[in-house]
């Protein structure tokens, strides 16, 4: 189909599709979907508008069809995201399995294992969480301790992850997992998928500033994973985690690159500007002007490193720029917003069920450069492999 | 608009390269601050630069010119930030020719663009009257008389005004509207004095008094003289802040060098994460500029009417970075760094004076803020 015809369609279908609920900016998590199990719709809308996008296979519209997706090529799918974007349509579903796992599937999984979790995923049915961290494996991610034992058709697991985010609301959790205790440390550990439905699976929830609890501790004791569950062979976890965990910068970059409350309309919403619209305090006026070129500045390079990826430039270790730098930009936006709010951004608890949502944001930012890799772990990166630096 | 370069601005690009390490490099610029160079750059350069075809690089076709657009203008500029060649590139080629694309009367282009092509005239805008710029604070004025005018006033700082044989003056008419004139420096009542600013280039300060002018000394081609003016000064924006793109760059290659071969501790000082970090840090604000600039001058050449928000923000930017890339070098050189026999202070100089022209950062992020409508 022609771009531009597929452009109109789109357009067409979002138009009458899309119910007016959900043309309103995120304000805050209540508002995104995450699916799985034990899901329950915030709104009646919320339902439909999953209903119908997965439908037509546009919670993944990349993903191949038989997966749950709707096969469309790169420039239909930004093309879906550009209208998307363009009527502020909200993401019908959000989840670890489509930005973090599915890519990781769709380029190491066996057709069965792509058979199995990629549908469910793609219709909101299956929600997954993220098992790497540990208490002492944190940068040192090839350090974790976790270990899963072979018996038969099945690994036997033990040990703890930490920061496991939704854990305690996740169907499945896939894990990085010690199997090869006798390799180098890279080389010894394996990408097992963990169904949490069984009693070695255990998640206590862990309060974080903002008052919230949305990570945990997750336990493995005597948990069992089928060998058919693990992705990839036996030693090769590492190599799988590292590929993901591009995915996983790519998609806490995009979050950081588009929507939710910026500076001026916190100061629309606070009172802080003139009859002409212009910000009342000059000084803050200026810092959000540089946010504004940084934001600029940023989409643009989004931009030009996709379209240097199309001619066959690879993004390889640019991906930490990009993580670097959004995340860095994500955080001084939550600040100027919290500054142009006034005492109004130190509100918690009120009547009305979002206040106190500028305040979570601000406060959930700061975890913007240190989950996935911090922003220390980024810089070394870009030292060594972007800039070639000599080694310490 | 694309990001990524055709084979044609590739072509272009490595051609500049070469031809201006050999042509131009930084012991270029160092000969003629030595020598006391009365204007500042080399007439044979600029004649080099004439035969490789870049004099008429916004220059019609119909005018003897390449035409090749902002956007391949900028790749020249890009090259001559990283080897600081002094020229009137940007005051010739590109505001001198772009004046008379959006101000000038057939007859005017006539006259004047091929002689710009073929590089046989170097133009200087007279532009700013303040210490820092602010393209609205024109109180020069051309006042009717008879056909012609009379023009008073004073401007400062005047890019390449030593060496200039064509000036035009950004003045007032009587209706109070900002129009550009073509004035030549020998006209009577015309005072140029030369500055001499850190970067080694030769700016003049010049003062109108009662200067008779004719007619058509008045570039009155557009539709809308301030607004021609206006977008002549994006323009502008746009291509300084490539050249300082050009500059920070280098300043960042020339750092990353040193530091992989200085050693202190027994080991390369670039191994020292302190020193990667700084570095890291700095190569993500290049390519936050690097976007800026290209995204400038494409919309430019193909959007136009959307061009000055991405012109003001990549002259903030360039400005910043480019600034901030010289300095941090500085840094990481060590006492090096702050001797003149080292490259890398002449590029913080450079970065500090392209920094100035037609805005600093300061007054950029304003108008992105005026642009933005808050
Ligand atoms: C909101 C949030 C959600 C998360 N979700 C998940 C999840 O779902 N699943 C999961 O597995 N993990 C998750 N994480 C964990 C996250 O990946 C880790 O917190 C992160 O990798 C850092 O590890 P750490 O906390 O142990 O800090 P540490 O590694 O102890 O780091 C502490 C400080 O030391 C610095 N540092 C460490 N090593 C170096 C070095 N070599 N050079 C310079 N500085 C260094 C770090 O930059 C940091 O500033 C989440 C974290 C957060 C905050």
């Amino acid at each position: 189909m022609p771009l531009d015809t597929f452009r109109t369609e789109t357009r067409a279908w979002l138009e009458a599709n899309c119910p007016p609920s959900m043309r309103k900016p995120i304000a805050s998590e209540a508002d995104i979907c995450w699916g799985g199990k034990d899901w329950t719709f915030t709104s009646e809308d919320q339902k439909i508008w999953l209903e119908r996008m997965v439908e037509k296979g546009w919670t993944v519209p990349a993903w191949p069809k038989e997966y749950g997706g709707a096969g469309l090529s790169k420039e239909e799918a930004f093309i879906l995201k550009e209208e998307m974007k363009a009527i502020n349509a909200r993401s019908p579903l959000d989840s670890f399995g489509i930005w973090m796992l599915g890519p990781a599937l769709l380029k190491y999984g066996t057709h069965e294992q792509k058979l199995e979790h990629l549908p469910p995923i793609a219709r909101g049915e299956i929600r997954w969480c993220q098992g790497y961290s540990e208490p002492g494996a944190g940068s040192d991610l090839a350090s974790l301790r976790s270990k899963g034992v072979l018996n038969g058709d099945h690994y036997v697991v033990n040990g703890q992850k930490v920061w496991t985010s939704y854990a305690d609301r996740s169907d499945w959790i896939f894990a990085l997992v010690r199997t090869e205790a006798d390799a180098p440390k890279h080389l010894g550990i394996s990408f097992l998928l963990i169904d949490m439905d069984q009693p070695g699976v255990t998640t206590k929830p862990i309060k974080l500033i903002s008052g919230k609890s949305p990570f945990c501790e997750t336990f493995f004791d005597d948990a069992k994973a089928l060998v058919a569950n693990r992705l990839g062979e036996a030693g090769q976890g590492w190599e799988i985690a590292k590929y993901l965990l591009s995915h996983e910068r790519a998609g806490i970059v995009s979050e950081a690159a588009f929507g939710g409350m910026n500076p001026v309309t916190a100061a629309h919403q606070s009172g802080e500007v003139d009859e002409t619209g212009r910000l009342a305090d000059p000084i803050l006026r200026g810092d959000v002007a540089r946010l504004t070129i940084d934001g600029l500045a940023f989409d643009a390079t989004l931009r030009r490193i996709k379209e240097e990826g199309d001619h066959g430039e690879g993004v390889g270790a640019r991906a930490s720029m990009l993580k670097y730098v959004g995340t860095e930009l994500n955080k001084r936006r939550h600040e100027l917003n919290m500054s142009a709010l006034g005492m109004d951004g130190l509100l918690w608890e009120g009547d009305k069920e979002s206040d106190g949502d500028p305040a979570r944001a601000w406060l959930r930012s700061r975890a913007n450069s240190i989950e996935g890799g911090t922003s220390e772990i980024q810089l070394n990166i870009i030292s060594k492999r972007v800039l070639n630096l000599p080694g310490a | 608009m694309s990001f990524v370069l055709n084979e044609e601005e590739t072509m272009l690009r490595d051609g500049a390269q070469q031809f201006l390490e050999e042509q131009a490099p930084v012991t270029a610029l160092r000969a003629l601050r030595d020598s006391g160079d009365p204007v500042g750059f080399s007439r044979d350069l600029w004649a080099a630069m004439a035969e490789m075809g870049w004099c008429g690089i916004l220059v019609g076709e119909d005018h003897g010119g390449v035409d090749m657009g902002c956007a391949a203008a900028g790749l020249v500029l890009e090259q001559i930030g990283r080897n600081l060649a002094a020229s009137p590139f940007l005051s010739t080629a590109v505001l001198g020719a772009s004046a008379f694309n959006l101000a000038g009367t057939d007859a005017q282009k006539a006259a004047w663009l091929p002689k710009i092509a073929a590089g046989e005239t170097v133009i200087a805008l007279a532009l700013d009257e303040r210490a820092r710029h602010n393209p609205s604070h024109i109180t020069t004025r051309a006042a009717k008389d008879g056909n012609g005018f009379r023009l008073t006033g004073a401007k400062r700082y005047a890019v390449n005004g030593a060496g200039a044989d064509l000036l035009i003056v950004a003045a007032r008419t009587e209706d109070e509207r900002i129009n550009l004139f073509l004035v030549s420096p020998e006209a009577a009542g015309v005072t140029r004095t030369s500055r001499r600013t850190l970067d080694s280039h030769v700016p003049a300060d010049i003062t109108f008094e009662d200067v008779k002018l004719d007619g058509d000394a008045l570039l009155s081609g557009a539709e809308d003289s301030e607004a021609a003016y206006r977008h002549l000064l994006d323009i502008g924006r746009a291509a300084q802040a490539a050249e300082a793109l050009g500059v920070g760059q280098k300043a960042f290659d020339l750092t990353l060098d040193y530091i992989r071969e200085r050693e202190q501790f027994g080991a390369p000082i670039g191994s020292f994460q302190g020193m990667q970090h700084r570095a890291a840090h700095l190569y993500g604000e290049l390519e936050l500029a690097r976007s800026l600039v290209r995204r400038a001058l494409t919309t430019l050449d193909t959007q136009p009417a959307q061009a000055p928000l991405w012109c003001a923000a990549a002259k903030a930017k360039a400005t910043a970075v480019s600034r901030l890339a010289a300095a941090e070098g500085i840094q990481m050189y060590g006492g090096v760094g702050m001797t003149d026999e080292y490259d890398i202070g002449l590029y913080y100089k450079r970065a500090q004076a392209a920094g100035e022209f037609l805005g600093d950062d300061a007054f950029n992020a304003g108008e992105v803020a005026r642009m933005s409508g808050y």
